[in-house]
């Protein structure tokens, strides 16, 4: 029954894929999103009975179904783990899953490919439950592919656009870049352990395996390089940003609730090993911290709207690193969550903008939105306030687990944890302000077309803002719901503070943090109308921000370029050399075949005479040889 | 019925399609490689029965020579993908218009049975002679129904001749040494012959010369390029689907097992150089601006990794090698295909001119893009699982060859992204693409059936060879 149920769950979207790429098209656009929809809607109701019967019997569900690979030291089975985490991150990412395809309903209704912005969709879906739920590393690394070639698909959705492919490529090509270090480390671990199974490689440390320690360490980091792959932290984010040319559907599901957090799943789901690696948990930290810190500070000068919440993503998954690695998974998977509500509803609030104004995104041509579009202003607003940390919005209270934690272990990281959250709060509300307050900016047409979107679009919008704002109830500060519930799946028990005075201290400066970004934010957008220079205009430190540190052209000039160079080379050059290499055995031969030739003497008697001379002498040879 | 049997099938289908006339060669060509095919698929599920169909009858007394066929799980196998590969190549060629057809047709077939019997021979002087038989159709294909201007061609196709059959006389060379150390040719007496360290080194040489011309290994691949671009499809289908993978299978049948010391020895120069390949082909394509040429050079990349794996002498990496040939040979075969399919329409194959093809054929840009992902080896297609095998035995041989060889999931997903952007996106050509038709369809629907199926789900390959692989390791690594 188990078996049949997780199947369901897995191939429900799987189905929609398939019905919506053969049949979608005579279906119609309605009947196609229709369709799409109801394959997601059945994996989250399905969903929510394992995660009844997980929460009230604490047993997880294994299921196994048969042998994949077979390698020479152990087996790779195709098994599901429907187990606390797994089926925590299913909620969201089937449930948020579902609200974004019916926003997608009448976001994508004006596409001739509509049903394969469905099928793609549930693809993702299908590959992003079994990343989840996979009992073993190479089947999360199935859905972890799979999910790289659907945000690909979907990035490039647009694909008459060449500047649009260009982005989809890029995001494909980095998150390979992840993807070899996540192979490695799935060697080393199969190699070490003979299982790539999530329990036995736990019980064998769990009992204390001898195991090299050196090894361990290397095959830790290679896993988080997949994790920095796929969730965008530094040195390999650039793709993220640049993904913005998909639908913004596909930023808000892909590229901001679900897939980007896979790192974080991973890491998690690892936690026993990396409890064993206490430097690779610092480089965690670090890389986290940093990453927070670089893409808050090119968020706070960004007009693209959707590259602002980009960039937003970026810092607040850094943020979650910063967690895993100071050891705080269960505060790390508190955020996944929270972010997954408020950061989907703004992104959807900011198609809900780009829909109003046909495709506009520059906030330097937006403004006043604010009057006309009442729902997606709200809620955006309420999404805004939980992103910026303000009680009582669910943002503070994993943003606040997180700076706590960090303040106990390592103050420098605090610091910079809280600088990138001051500055969060200032780039959110210049974004909120730039583009619902004051007046309109753009054209009299787009003026003229100004409306609220439709109830497709708001309903999600609605239900996502009502989530960032109760959302920090699983883990309320001194008595966590979650950090009980995930307790079974983390090999060490969860980190407690006690509600202290320095707790509240914390909260506080926290707070006045975010409202020192809030004011520095109206003073200059409100009080002052300022809006942001036209590019040409932009100078000194904030051109270096606005050109995101020039990290693109860096890694053009020391990566790409190079690669190309090293072929030009290698066609011009090697291959040329090789070629004369055997050019000139041929001539050698040639040579000696001039010489031979004065052997040629023309006569029959003489070559009858060499042949069965030659013939004798191989019989002769072979008959002695024996 | 015997394996014999699927040899005299595509022999009498060779002489056939000659006879029955220009206007019915290829369907002659297509029945007679069907059956072929199915006479091989009934020998495999009578082999896995436990019925013997092997064929062995000694041919030349004096020196001993065996007309010996073994059917075992490995022959058995390169023999189905042979025999499956080669209709969906006669059907790839169906809507060609192709002069002198019956001798066209009847040359695939006689190379498809050359190449056959180099698979299921034991008796190493028969093998050499189909190996050797198996460049001449090649060759007349490849000159006579080829692309471009006559003189180049002619230089290109050539030139292949002349490498890959002066690497092989040193094949031939070893295996005369080899008999008057065994008596005969079979493969499982020069197994047990007794060698000097020296002797294992020369002969090991001479099998590599030939092996690493044909498959190619670098800094022996220069002909392939060429002759990739210049061949007709077809025969370069021929030579990237099937015919590489003779010397790859050689390596595990003959060269390994009978001089595994240098193997070990130098087991790190092998690996090496196959992994040189990987990044040299890589890098190579990604400046190709003909689309044949770019996929001879990934291909180089493949089959390179391949070759490393083989060398790790370990049993996953001979075996991923295994898997890899089969999974590549479908690829390949389907990759050339869409190159084909899109060169005919827009009578060339420069990448610049190609572009906008998508937004007019979805379903051609569908199955490519599959192809275009199962060549990545991405995750439940069966390239995946042969790369993930031999990726991890070169971890276990050392960790760097797993992360240099590795390299090859980005570059080629650098490379193969960058072409299919280049050849299928954007706004729409100005040249019309008509659609696939079903026949085309059909070829490239096979091709991926088999692809996802042992993507998914491998272990009926791998439980069939695996027990042979394992005899064959055993036998490699006697000296440990």
């Amino acid at each position: 029954m188990d078996t049949n149920l997780a199947l369901l769950l897995l191939f429900a979207p799987f189905a929609g894929f398939l019905l919506n790429v053969f049949f979608g098209k005579k279906l119609g656009k309605g009947a196609s999103g229709t369709l799409g929809t109801l394959a997601v809607a059945t994996s989250f109701v399905v969903t929510l009975t394992f995660f009844l019967q997980v929460i009230n019997t604490g047993k997880p569900v294994m299921v196994d179904l048969f042998e994949w690979l077979t390698l020479a030291n152990f087996n790779v089975n195709f098994g599901f783990q429907l187990d606390q985490l797994s089926l925590l991150w299913l909620m969201f990412v089937t449930g948020i899953g579902t609200l974004i395809h019916v926003y997608s309903i009448s976001y994508m209704h004006d596409d001739e490919n509509m049903h394969k912005f469905f099928a793609y969709l549930n693809l993702f879906i299908f590959f992003m439950i079994t990343l989840v739920i996979g009992s073993n590393l190479l089947i999360m690394f199935i859905g972890w592919e799979g999910v790289g070639l659907c945000s690909y698909l979907l990035i490039g959705f647009w694909y008459k656009n060449q500047d649009y492919n260009d982005a989809a490529k890029k995001a494909f090509i980095m998150n390979r870049i992840g993807d070899l270090g996540f192979l490695i480390g799935i060697f080393i671990i199969g190699y070490l352990f003979h299982s790539l199974d999530y329990t036995t490689i736990a019980t064998a440390l769990s009992s204390g395996a001898e195991v090299d320690a050196t090894w361990l360490s290397i095959a830790a980091l290679c896993l988080f390089i997949g994790a920095c792959g796929k969730s965008a932290q530094l040195p390999l984010y650039t793709w993220l940003p640049d993904a913005m040319a998909g639908p913004t559907p596909v930023s808000a599901l892909i590229h901001a609730a679900t897939m980007v957090t896979a790192g974080i799943f991973m890491v998690t789901r690892m936690n026993f090993l990396f409890n064993l690696t206490p430097d690779v948990q610092t480089v965690i930290a670090v890389v986290g911290a940093i990453t927070s810190l670089i893409a808050a500070a090119i968020g706070l000068v960004q007009n693209d709207i959707k590259k602002v919440l980009a960039y937003s993503t970026v810092s607040q998954l850094g943020l979650m690193f910063l967690a895993l690695g100071l050891g705080a998974y269960e505060i790390a998977v508190f955020h996944v969550i929270t972010h997954a509500f408020f950061k989907a509803c703004l992104f959807l609030g900011s198609g809900s903008v780009i829909h109003a104004l046909h495709g506009e995104q520059d906030m330097r041509n937006m403004g006043g939105l604010k009057g006309v579009m009442k729902i997606t202003y709200i809620t955006f607003l309420i999404s805004t306030l939980a992103i910026s940390g303000l009680p009582p919005f669910s943002g503070f209270f994993s943003k606040d687990e997180i700076l706590m934690t960090a303040f106990h272990q390592n103050k420098v990281l605090w610091v910079i944890g809280s600088l990138a959250s001051i500055m969060t709060a200032f780039y959110m509300f210049r974004l909120l302000y730039l583009t619902f307050y004051k007046d309109f900016r753009g054209t009299e047409e787009q003026k003229h077309h100004l409306h609220e979107s439709p109830g497709l679009i708001t309903f999600p919008l609605i239900v996502l803002a009502i989530l960032a704002l109760v959302g920090g109830v699983i883990s309320l500060p001194g008595n966590s719901w979650l950090n009980h519930y995930l307790a079974p799946v983390l090999a060490k028990p969860a980190h407690h503070h006690e509600l202290d005075g320095t707790a509240y201290m914390l909260m506080g400066i926290a707070v006045v943090g975010a409202l020192i970004g809030i004011g520095v934010a109206y003073s200059k957008y409100i009080k002052q109308s300022a809006v942001p220079a036209q590019d040409s205009e932009i100078t000194g430190f904030a051109k270096v921000l606005y050109n995101k540190f020039y990290v693109d052209e860096i890694y053009t000039a020391i990566i790409v370029n190079p690669i190309y160079a090293i072929g030009s080379f290698f066609r011009d050059v090697t291959e040329a050399a090789f070629s004369g290499f055997i050019f000139g055995l041929g001539k050698v031969a040639n040579m000696l075949g001039s010489e031979g030739k004065t052997l040629q003497t023309g006569s029959i008697g003489f070559y009858l005479f060499a042949f069965v001379l030659g013939i004798c002498s191989i019989v002769v040879y072979i008959f002695l040889a024996k | 019925m015997d394996i014999s049997f699927v040899l005299i099938i595509l022999l009498f289908g060779a002489a056939a399609s000659y006879f029955v006339g220009d206007k019915w060669a290829s369907k002659a060509a297509l029945i007679f490689s069907t059956a072929a095919f199915a006479a091989t698929a009934y020998l495999t599920y009578k082999y896995t029965g436990g019925a013997s169909v092997s064929y062995i009858k000694t041919w030349v007394e004096n020196p001993m020579i065996i007309l010996g066929f073994q059917a075992d799980s490995l022959s058995l196998t390169m023999l189905l993908l042979t025999t499956a590969l080669t209709p969906i190549i006669i059907l790839a060629t169906f809507r060609n218009s192709i002069n002198n057809s019956r001798t066209f047709y009847a040359l695939i077939l006689f190379m498809a049975f050359a190449m056959a019997g180099t698979f299921v021979s034991v008796d190493g002087f028969v093998y050499y002679i189909f190996w050797e038989l198996s460049l001449i159709p090649i060759y007349f294909i490849s000159l006579l129904w080829g692309n471009g201007d006559w003189e180049s061609r002619k230089k290109a196709v050539v030139k292949f001749f002349i490498y890959t059959f002066a690497g092989s006389l040193f094949m031939l060379v070893a295996f005369i040494y080899l008999y008057q150390k065994g008596g005969n040719f079979l493969n499982t007496t020069l197994y047990r012959a007794i060698l000097t360290d020296k002797e294992q080194f020369f002969i090991f040489l001479a099998f590599f010369l030939a092996y690493a011309i044909k498959i190619p290994i670098i800094p022996f691949h220069t002909w392939q390029a060429n002759v990739y671009q210049k061949s007709p499809t077809a025969g370069t289908m021929l030579l990237s689907g099937i015919m590489l993978k003779m010397a790859i299978y050689s390596i595990i049948r003959w060269q390994l097992p009978i001089a595994p010391k240098p193997a070990t020895e130098y087991m790190y120069v092998f690996v090496g150089l196959g992994i040189a390949g990987v990044i040299y082909g890589s890098i190579l394509a990604l400046k190709q601006t003909d689309i044949k040429k770019l996929l001879a050079y990934s291909s180089l990349a493949h089959v390179g990794l391949i070759a490393a794996g083989a060398y790790t002498l370990t049993l996953d990496g001979i075996r991923g090698a295994f898997l890899q040939m089969l999974a590549h040979g479908f690829v390949v075969v389907g990759l050339f295909y869409a190159a084909e399919i899109i060169s005919r329409r827009y009578a060339t194959g420069e990448i610049s001119e190609m572009g906008g093809i998508r937004v007019q054929t979805p379903k051609f840009a569908s199955m490519f893009m599959i192809l275009v992902l199962a060549s990545v080896a991405m995750p439940l297609t069966f390239n995946f699982i042969g790369e993930f095998e031999l990726l991890y035995s070169m971890a276990q041989t050392h960790i760097w060859f797993a992360v240099i060889a590795g390299t090859t999931i980005i570059l080629g997903a650098f490379y193969m992204l960058k072409m299919f952007q280049q050849v299928m996106l954007g706004e729409q050509n100005a040249k019309p693409f008509a659609d696939v038709t079903f026949g085309e369809a059909f070829v490239f629907i096979a091709i991926i059936a088999v692809l996802i199926f042992f993507g998914i789900y491998p272990k009926p390959i791998t439980e069939f060879i695996t027990p042979e692989l394992e005899r064959l390791v055993r036998i490699i690594n006697r000296f440990n």
